[in-house]
This record gives C-alpha cells, sequence and structure tokens, in this order.
C-alpha cells in the first residue's frame, strides 16, 4: 500500500486513467466523485486548508506511475467541491482554494463546543489561543486557517454568540463568549 | 404470362441485373413500355409498364422500376432474336405523342423469342419519361450491328447464323444486296444514290479523322481487352492450382493467391457510368457498388472504412472511375432499396460502411477481453493493440475503443506516450469507501497485478 506521509492511498492512485480528465461524462462524474473523496479525505489528515493549483500539491502527481493532473483537471476538481459548498476560490482567477473539509457552520460548533468545554462560556480568548494553545491541541481547531476562523467567528457573532475584539496589533485579538 | 414470352433475367439483390459474361451496360431509359403494336394480337406478347430499360451489348433488359421494386419479374429480349430495327419516324403525330421505338423480334412457333423463329411480331418501345429516345435508338443499332454475342459463341436464343434471317445477313455484310443498307436505312437507287454515296464517303472520311483524335475512346475499347485478359489469367490460375497443389510449394502457392486476390478484385467488367446511366446513375451505381462491397465488408469482419472502399471500388470499376462525392451519394441511396448495409459516420467524423448484421456488441466483447489481460490491466491497450486482435485497420479500432470508451467500457489515460485504454475501473470502485476491495471483480485483480510483490 502506497502512503504519502503519514496519509495512507487508496489503491486505485496508481490507476493511470486517474489522473487523466475522462471525456465521457457518467465516467468523468466517477472520477470526479473519487477525487472531491480523496482531497477532502486528505485535507481533513493533514490539516491542509489551502490548495494552490500552480504550486506543488502531493495529491496532484504520482511519481509511482509518472502521471501527474493537468491544471484544467485540478481546476475541474476542486470546482466540483466549490459547487458542492466543500470549497472556495479566493481569488477571481483560480488560483487558490479554500479547502472547507468542515462547512463554515459546522467550524461555528466546533467553537461553540470547544468554548463549552474549556469553561469559556462567558470568558474571553485570544485568537492565538484558539488556533496553537493547549486547550486546542488534538481538536480540528490546531492551526485552523485564519480567513476560516474568521468567517466562523462572524456567524457567531451576527447571533449574538459572542464578541471580537481588537487588540493593538492582530496577534493581540480576542474573543469574548457570550452562550 | 410474359415469363413464358420473354426470357427472364436474374437480379442480384440489390436489384442489379446479373450480366452474362462480357456482357457491357450502354444505355438506360427510365420509365418505359414495352408493348407489341400488332393487332389482333395472337402472341401473348406482355405489356410492362413504366420499367427501366437498360440496353446492353447483348440484349435489351426490361427491369422494374426503382420506385415500385415489387412488381414482377425482370426481363429480356436477346439482341439476337431482333430481326429488324424500325428507324424514327418524324411526324406532327410524333412530336406530341411520347417518342416510340419499333423493332420485330423472331418468335418460335410456340410463342418463344428466339433467333431462329418463324414468325415475327413488332414491338414497341414508348419512352414516357425524359431520356434521349435518339441517342438510344443510334446506340441500339450500334449493338445490334455489332453481334456482340456472337464473340461468345452462341447465346441463348441465337443456334446459328443460317436460321436468322436476310436482315442480319445483310447487316453483316454491306455489300450483299438486301433492301436494307449497312446503316439501315433503305438503300437508294440511281442517280441520288451514287451522289448519297459520294456524300457517305466524305462523312466516313471525317469520321474517321476524329476519331484518330479520340484517344480515350481508342483507350476504352483496350480496357475491355485488359479486364478479359485479366480474366484469362485467373482462369489459368485458377486450373492450375487445383492440379498442382500437391506438387507446388507454399510459397509459390502464397504469390498465386496473391495474384488470384488481386485479378479477382478486378470484377467489374460492365462499370455503371453517368455516360450511359444518365439521370439513373446513382441509383444504379449505389446498386452496384451494394453488390461489390458485400466481399470486402465479410472479409473485413462487417465494417469497412468508406476510404478503402473507395479505392477498391476504383480499382476493380479500372477506368470508368467514380469521384468521392458519388460514392457518398450511392451509399446514401441504399437506404432506399434496403440495402443490407449502410453508411455510418462516427462521432469523430469517420465515415464507414457497416454490415446491417455487424453488431458493436461483438467488438466491444472482443475489447474486453482484450483490456482484461493482465498485461493490458499493467499498461493499457493502445489502437494499434486492438487493430491487431480485432483484424482492422489502426485508424477503425480507435474508432472502436473510442466508441466502447462512450458506452463506458473504457477509459483513457492521456500522457507524453499518446493515449491508452484501460478497462473502466470507476464504476468498480466503491463510492462510500475508497479503500474497499471486493473480493472479486476487475478491480481486485487490476489490483492483483499491478501490487504484486
Amino acid at each position: 500500500m502506497q502512503k504519502l506521509g503519514e496519509f495512507k492511498l487508496p489503491h486505485f492512485f496508481n490507476y493511470p486513467p486517474y489522473f487523466t480528465l475522462q471525456p465521457v461524462r457518467d465516467t468523468r462524474e466517477k472520477q470526479i466523485q473519487l477525487w472531491k473523496d480523496l482531497i477532502l479525505d486528505y485535507c481533513k489528515t493533514q490539516k491542509v486548508f489551502v490548495i494552490g493549483l500552480e504550486e506543488e500539491f502531493p495529491l496532484f502527481s504520482n511519481p509511482v506511475i509518472e502521471r501527474s493532473l493537468t491544471h484544467e483537471a485540478r481546476e475541474t476538481f476542486l470546482a466540483a467541491l466549490v459547487v458542492e459548498g466543500r470549497a472556495e476560490w479566493m481569488d477571481k482567477n483560480h488560483r487558490k482554494c479554500l479547502i472547507l473539509w468542515h462547512r463554515i457552520q459546522e467550524w461555528a460548533e466546533i467553537l461553540v463546543q470547544f468554548a463549552r468545554d474549556n469553561g469559556l462560556e462567558d470568558g474571553v480568548v485570544t485568537i492565538e489561543e484558539i488556533r496553537f494553545g493547549t486547550e486546542s491541541q488534538g481538536t480540528d481547531l490546531q492551526g485552523i486557517d485564519r480567513t476560516i476562523l474568521n468567517r466562523a467567528l462572524k456567524i457567531l457573532e451576527q447571533k449574538g454568540k459572542l464578541v471580537v475584539f481588537k487588540g493593538t496589533s492582530t496577534d493581540d485579538e480576542g474573543v469574548k463568549f457570550s452562550l | 404470362m410474359s415469363g413464358n414470352f420473354l426470357p427472364a433475367v436474374q437480379l442480384t439483390e440489390s436489384g442489379r441485373p446479373v450480366l452474362q459474361p462480357n456482357e457491357i451496360e450502354c444505355f438506360y431509359l427510365s420509365s418505359v413500355d414495352l408493348l407489341s403494336e400488332d393487332e389482333p394480337s395472337s402472341i401473348p406478347f406482355p405489356h410492362l409498364k413504366s420499367r427501366l430499360l437498360i440496353l446492353t451489348t447483348h440484349r435489351l433488359l426490361c427491369l422494374p422500376n426503382s420506385s415500385s421494386p415489387n412488381s414482377s419479374g425482370a426481363f429480356a429480349v436477346p439482341l439476337a432474336a431482333i430481326s429488324h430495327i424500325f428507324s424514327h419516324k418524324k411526324s406532327i403525330k410524333s412530336m406530341f405523342a411520347s417518342p416510340r421505338i419499333r423493332f420485330q423480334v423472331s418468335l418460335t412457333p410456340d410463342g418463344r423469342v428466339s433467333g431462329n423463329g418463324s414468325r415475327s411480331v413488332v414491338a414497341t418501345i414508348v419512352v414516357r419519361g425524359k431520356g434521349d429516345c435518339d441517342a438510344f435508338l443510334t446506340k441500339f443499332w450500334e449493338n445490334w450491328r455489332a453481334r456482340a454475342w456472337e464473340d461468345d459463341g452462341p447465346a441463348p436464343g441465337s443456334s446459328s447464323g443460317s436460321a436468322f434471317g436476310s436482315n442480319s445477313a445483310s447487316a453483316s455484310a454491306p455489300a450483299s444486296s438486301g433492301i436494307y443498307s449497312s446503316d439501315g436505312t433503305v438503300r437508294m437507287v440511281g442517280v441520288a444514290g451514287i451522289l448519297r454515296k459520294e456524300q457517305e464517303m466524305w462523312e466516313s472520311t471525317d469520321k474517321s479523322l476524329q476519331d484518330a483524335f479520340q484517344d480515350l475512346n481508342a483507350l476504352m475499347s483496350k480496357a475491355k481487352e485488359m479486364v478479359m485478359l485479366a480474366e484469362k489469367m485467373r482462369q489459368k490460375l485458377l486450373s492450375g492450382s487445383t492440379s498442382q497443389t500437391n506438387a507446388s510449394n507454399d510459397e509459390e502457392m502464397g504469390t498465386k493467391e496473391e495474384m488470384q486476390d488481386w485479378l479477382l478484385s478486378v470484377g467489374i467488367i460492365s462499370p455503371v457510368t453517368k455516360e450511359s446511366a444518365g439521370a439513373m446513375y446513382h441509383q444504379q451505381l449505389s446498386r452496384q457498388l451494394a453488390d461489390f462491397v458485400k466481399v470486402p465488408l465479410e472479409r473485413a469482419g462487417g465494417i469497412v472504412n468508406l476510404i478503402d472502399i473507395y479505392c477498391l471500388f476504383n480499382r476493380a470499376r479500372g477506368t470508368e472511375l467514380i469521384s468521392p462525392d458519388d460514392l457518398l451519394k450511392a451509399c446514401l441511396l441504399w437506404e432506399k432499396f434496403d440495402a443490407p448495409m449502410f453508411l455510418r459516420k462516427f462521432d469523430s467524423g469517420v465515415m464507414v460502411i457497416q454490415n446491417k448484421s455487424h453488431s458493436d456488441e461483438e467488438v466491444f466483447s472482443k475489447i474486453k477481453v482484450l483490456v482484461t489481460k493482465p498485461e493490458a490491466l499493467r499498461a493499457g491497450i493502445s489502437a494499434s493493440d486492438a487493430a491487431r486482435t480485432l483484424g482492422v485497420a489502426p485508424a477503425m479500432a480507435k474508432e472502436h475503443l473510442l466508441s466502447a470508451e462512450s458506452m463506458g467500457l473504457l477509459c483513457r489515460d492521456t500522457s507524453l506516450d499518446g493515449i491508452r485504454f484501460y478497462i473502466n475501473l470507476f464504476t468498480e470502485i466503491d463510492q462510500d469507501d475508497m479503500h474497499l476491495v471486493k473480493d472479486h471483480g476487475v478491480y481486485a485483480s487490476w489490483i492483483r497485478v499491478n501490487h504484486a510483490p
């Protein structure tokens, strides 16, 4: 079984047609489904939040069978994720893609759960602590992308469940929960 | 019935007449009635309405019209049985009525058309459609006088020349003292006759001068000889190979067979030409093509590239080559008379001729066997691999692969080495658990081949 670091790759990763965008619609739909699952699975376990189309991405090439995805194929597979709401383009030219292995709404729920688990229902926590603090270690929140975190916080802020307050620098930004 | 009276003509499956050896089609007239205007008619001459009339070097063929292919039978009047052709009378009446051509046919006492008959009947051709009646008459005369049937030995219906009647004797020997001169006009006598003879001499000199420059016509008449030569060689080869099968070694047999193949493909002795068929050209061509295509189609497994057929067909025709456009039109006309094959256009634009009985399933099952072999599971197959297995040209094989792909049987791998095709595993893989492998199935055997230690 082939592995990518800690990640266990499926058998079909060595199937050459997997790396060619299939022209026949039915076949292509199945291929896209497999790619979507693999990308989400990989990003979740490896905590990848952003995929750059023009940068090296381990999944997009397979040195064992000497195949790699074309730009068109990469864009097609990521666009399929965007349609499902599991990804968002970060720029107009589709050069960077934000991967939402949890949807924003799910991230908001995870934040609420995080606050409850750590007794922060009325407490204050900094953004830095959420991302890299001891409390978040081992949870999905560890190392969360700033863009995604801000989006999730905004949802909760609109519902009145917390207030984001700004400090003198970005490092000082904090959150006051009021659950 | 007419069947008793006139000899029947055998038709091919596509409705083309089966010609005698060395018989060549010369002229076509559509919408023609053939009847006898003799009154009262004691002879049961058939009244054949709106037929297709084909003049050949040997016979006058009266076929069912293509628009009503189910109308009964095809009949022929052997030119040998014709004892006289009346020249076309120009009159006021003929300007308004449909043009008519009359000729006299010899009959045996029991009422059969025959060269040595004692009785005779005048038959009339009524030309109802648009057709060059005068040109037909000229050609009719030429063929009748050329007596091409005698070159092949006695044709059915004409046993010998002696019982043939004085008119035909005068035709073959212009100097004889019959009432008709060589060209069928009534011989003139006196001063008028001398003047006329002078005129004729001038004309014939002029004609031979013109002929000298018509190299193409000369070439055409040679073409027939070439075909005859090829035919002779084929006969010789055939007889040779049967008598010496044991003695000759394999290599000799191989070259002989090859030679035979080449000669067999020089098959069409009487090509349908625009000149002879006129407006009927594409219809007749279409039928001839349908007859011709059968053998190469069978050999190629039911499907042939249109370009290949174009080459084969034109090679068989020898001189009267057809244009690609004519071929295409001929193929498209197959639909109208329910030919056993049809023109098929692939998505890529490649056109092929396909047997109606040919099924894609058969090809697909062959492809499936090919792509599930261990070697193909590992590295896929190319168009040329498929071509070898299917026994077709690589371009054709690629079309098969592409249609198998569109059916979801195959999927492609595009790399620097070009396109290779693999068995489609996408349908085999569990969409909910990508790591799950069923114990049996193509995916499992693919993994066994590719991940074997």
